[in-house]
């Protein structure tokens, strides 16, 4: 057993944490978030020029790594720094699942992707779905050479950025059914597709996508009719990881800023923390981080297995980062006090990228229940 | 010991259902329920329809313009006012200055101020924490120098909730900087329109501006503006703060709180079912609730005893804990209620023209959960609290 990065990953997460240590600090990602784009086209390039969206791809797709411990190098740096530009969304989710599915002519857009020129959202959550991804009530039907989409889609991530959208629309079978969902690459600038986009608590942007008889030829379907749910979640555990990692990511910086603010700020004359009451529960927290840590390693190290293990590390991993999280994000503000319930304090947004990812692919009691699920099978 | 509403509280809250139902203006609990920003405008509206009732300060005795009500019928009205989603009363003139001004103001400025107060002529703020001094309210540095008829008022404020709408603000400055921290304070009215005074927003992390930086630089304040006696506002400042604490339970608002995610988790749809129906949410939800039911009655068996004159001390200080615990954990489920769609920002899902986006109510959980992390840290943090309730308990 050995716990080191390899050599390449090692490099690979110095240099992500000195560029962003450099690049992205707290004035300049708070007017990112202020932003119209909410997100800065310059830090993407940059980003890609370093190499961290190709770290998220195989040498098979064109890229240089792509298995788990690749993506929670990335991720956890990207965490640490508040990072809201959307790597999950574009690399992970489309990235990743073009380089699945795709055929040659499709999975060019891998090399676009992972040079920072295009842009992809995951436009599958709808209204009703919740976390469950076999809800899809999108419908397709076969016209001529074409197929019509009609739908709708909920926060999609990314969606207004996108140069395309992986839509998933179901061609046979009830809305929670495994077989019958098919996944199709739409240009942004189809006919049909309206899209209402905000803001989100946390950084960045996502909109509701209203599909009304959105024609594309046949041919824009990735992979098989009706059978892209396992390639959907593959992709979702890769996410699922990032999120995993992410999260440890934040709660490093959030332990990191809490401990640094109960050894300076003084009330009553000493630092606060130096009341015992303070102390043991920034010890719990630093005993939370470690187990996160380990939750992470577990869930990236599992990617790869088969998927009942591996989707028992997942759930695993990220019931404990919501838990986890949850505890280090509150008692973080909490052992601040005021100041870190200002927008314009580092931890404010850290707590905020900790506490919503909650809410993509399964909250902490989703993830318990899935647990439970799995063990019993 | 009775646990049952008499036939005249029944009577009563038949009353207050009934004025709600006729007064409440419904653009105005519109807004409080999707949580909507409320303007100056909104609120003063809702103080003048109360105020034209009685009904404006619960609190006050008769002789001033209070309601003379017990403590049940205090419960009544604010439970009933949060199911009806009515504005929170602001409660810095009303609930925290007129008490101190009653017990410890001079009869002009009982006669000046308490009826502006209750007519709205002057909104106030509060200027306590500092930058350094926050849980350690006593070691607070603005300092108030006399020069003649005048203090000269220099320093800092922060936090000051609501302080961009504020005509006065009620301030502690330090008056003697040579003696014990707690023996130098003075409790001093400042008109804000004074030159000097300046008001600078701080954005909270959902987005909001309700608190604010107060800067005072060379103000001049009348001496007459001073509430009882110079270096004794440390005494004034406790008795005011342990009338911020007794409100501080949050019963009204929990009920409320938990009736919406109880709305929220019976229409969203987990594995096929409502989530209500899901015996892990709905474990959850019924732990809270059962907190809840216990610390109402905790808090009518405080206010009760509050009311024949006994001053709530340690007991108010274990309701904030308590209550701020519990409307914290209904925030947390809100949220979660709310899957997805407590992602988007909520000026973008709940104002505007447009419909509201997500389920009813969702557009705003997570501001909400974030907003009201501030619950256990103003009004004395809750360690703050739990160490009043162990060195009452336990001595040292």
């Amino acid at each position: 057993m050995n716990f080191d990065l390899t050599e390449e990953r090692q490099m690979l997460q110095d240099t992500l944490r000195r560029y962003l240590a450099d690049k992205y600090d707290t004035a300049t990602r708070n007017a990112i978030l202020d932003s119209d784009a909410g997100m800065s086209a310059e830090i993407w390039t940059g980003l890609a020029e370093l190499g961290v969206i190709g770290a998220l791809f195989s040498e098979a797709d064109g890229g240089f790594g792509g298995a788990g411990f690749d993506i929670a190098v990335v991720f956890e740096e990207l965490g640490r720094a508040g990072v809201v530009e959307p790597l999950m969304d574009t690399a992970i989710l489309g990235g990743g699942l073009i380089a699945a599915l795709g055929d040659e002519d499709q999975k060019l857009l891998v090399e676009e992707i992972i040079g920072g020129g295009l842009h992809v959202a995951f436009a599958h959550g709808e209204p009703s779905s919740r976390y469950d991804l076999r809800r899809v009530e999108t419908t397709v039907a076969a016209d001529g050479d074409n197929v019509v989409l009609n739908g709708r889609k909920a926060v999609v991530a990314n969606a207004e950025a996108a140069g395309q959208l992986i839509v998933s629309a179901r061609e046979s079978g009830a809305a929670g059914d495994a077989d019958g969902i098919s996944l199709f690459l739409v240009p942004a600038d189809t006919k049909g597709f309206t899209m209402r986009g905000y803001a989100m608590m946390a950084g960045g942007r996502a909109a509701e996508v209203t599909l009304d008889n959105v024609s594309v030829p046949a041919s824009a379907r990735l992979g098989a009719a009706g059978e892209a749910l396992p390639a959907i979640e593959t992709a979702v555990v890769s996410a699922n990881v990032a999120l995993a990692a992410e999260t440890m990511g934040a709660m490093e910086s959030a332990t990191a800023l809490t401990k640094e603010y109960l050894m300076t700020r003084k009330q009553f004359g000493r630092p606060i923390g130096t009341f015992q009451a303070l102390a043991h529960r920034m010890s719990d927290l630093l005993i939370e981080l470690e187990q996160a840590r380990s939750a992470v390693i577990n869930a990236a190290g599992h990617l790869e297995t088969e998927p009942r293990i591996r989707d028992m590390q997942i759930a695993s991993a990220r019931n404990l980062m919501g838990r986890a999280g949850r505890l280090v994000a509150e008692e973080a503000i909490q052992m601040h006090g005021g100041i870190a319930m200002t927008q314009e304090y580092e931890l404010a947004h850290i707590a905020k990228r900790i506490t919503m990812a909650d809410h993509r692919f399964g909250d902490t009691d989703y993830h318990l229940e899935r647990f439970i699920a799995l063990s019993a099978a | 010991m009775d646990l049952n509403y008499s036939a005249e509280e029944l009577a009563f809250r038949d009353e207050v259902r009934a004025f709600l139902d006729e007064k409440l203006p419904k653009d105005i609990s519109a807004k409080v329920r999707g949580r909507g920003h409320l303007t100056k405008q909104d609120m003063e509206r809702w103080h003048a329809i109360l105020n034209e009732k009685g009904w404006l300060a619960p609190n006050w005795p008769e002789e001033y313009g209070g309601c003379a009500w017990n403590a049940v019928q205090k419960h009544i009205f604010d439970v009933e006012c949060n199911f009806a989603s009515a504005p929170r009363i602001i409660p810095f003139g009303l609930a925290m200055l007129a008490p101190v001004l009653m017990k410890f103001g001079n009869q002009q400025q009982k006669d000046h101020y308490l009826p502006r107060i209750l007519n709205g002529d002057d909104w106030w703020c509060q200027g306590y924490s500092e930058p350094g001094a926050g849980s350690d309210l006593a070691s607070l540095k603005t300092r108030a120098v006399r020069d003649g008829d005048h203090y000269i008022v220099n320093g800092q404020k922060t936090w000051t909730t609501l302080g961009q709408h504020a005509d006065w603000i009620f301030c502690l400055v330090r008056t003697d900087p040579d003696v014990k921290q707690q023996e130098g304070i003075s409790f001093l009215l400042i008109d804000m329109k004074t030159p000097g005074v300046e008001v600078r927003p701080i954005i909270l992390l959902d987005g909001a501006h309700e608190v604010n930086e107060v800067w005072f630089t060379d103000v001049r304040v009348p001496v007459e503006n001073l509430v009882g006696e110079e270096n004794k506002g440390w005494t004034y400042a406790k008795y005011l703060l342990t009338h911020e604490r007794t409100g501080i339970a949050g019963v009204g608002s929990s009920q409320a709180g938990l009736d919406a995610v109880k709305r929220m988790a019976g229409s969203e749809i987990h594995n096929g079912r409502p989530l209500i129906e899901n015996p892990h949410f709905a474990a959850r939800m019924a732990q809270v609730e059962i907190d809840l039911m216990a610390m109402s009655t905790t808090n009518l068996r405080i206010i009760s005893k509050a009311a024949v004159g006994q001053a709530p001390g340690v007991e108010a200080s274990m309701l904030k804990v308590k209550g701020t615990i519990i409307r914290q954990e209904i925030n947390d489920l809100a949220r979660r209620a709310a899957g997805p769609y407590a992602m988007p920002f909520p000026s973008e899902a709940v104002e505007g023209d447009n419909d509201p986006i997500g389920p009813e109510g969702a557009g705003v959980v997570s501001a909400q959960y974030f907003n009201n992390r501030k619950l256990s840290i103003f009004g004395g943090s809750n360690e703050i609290q739990r160490g009043i309730i162990a060195k009452v308990t336990m001595g040292g």
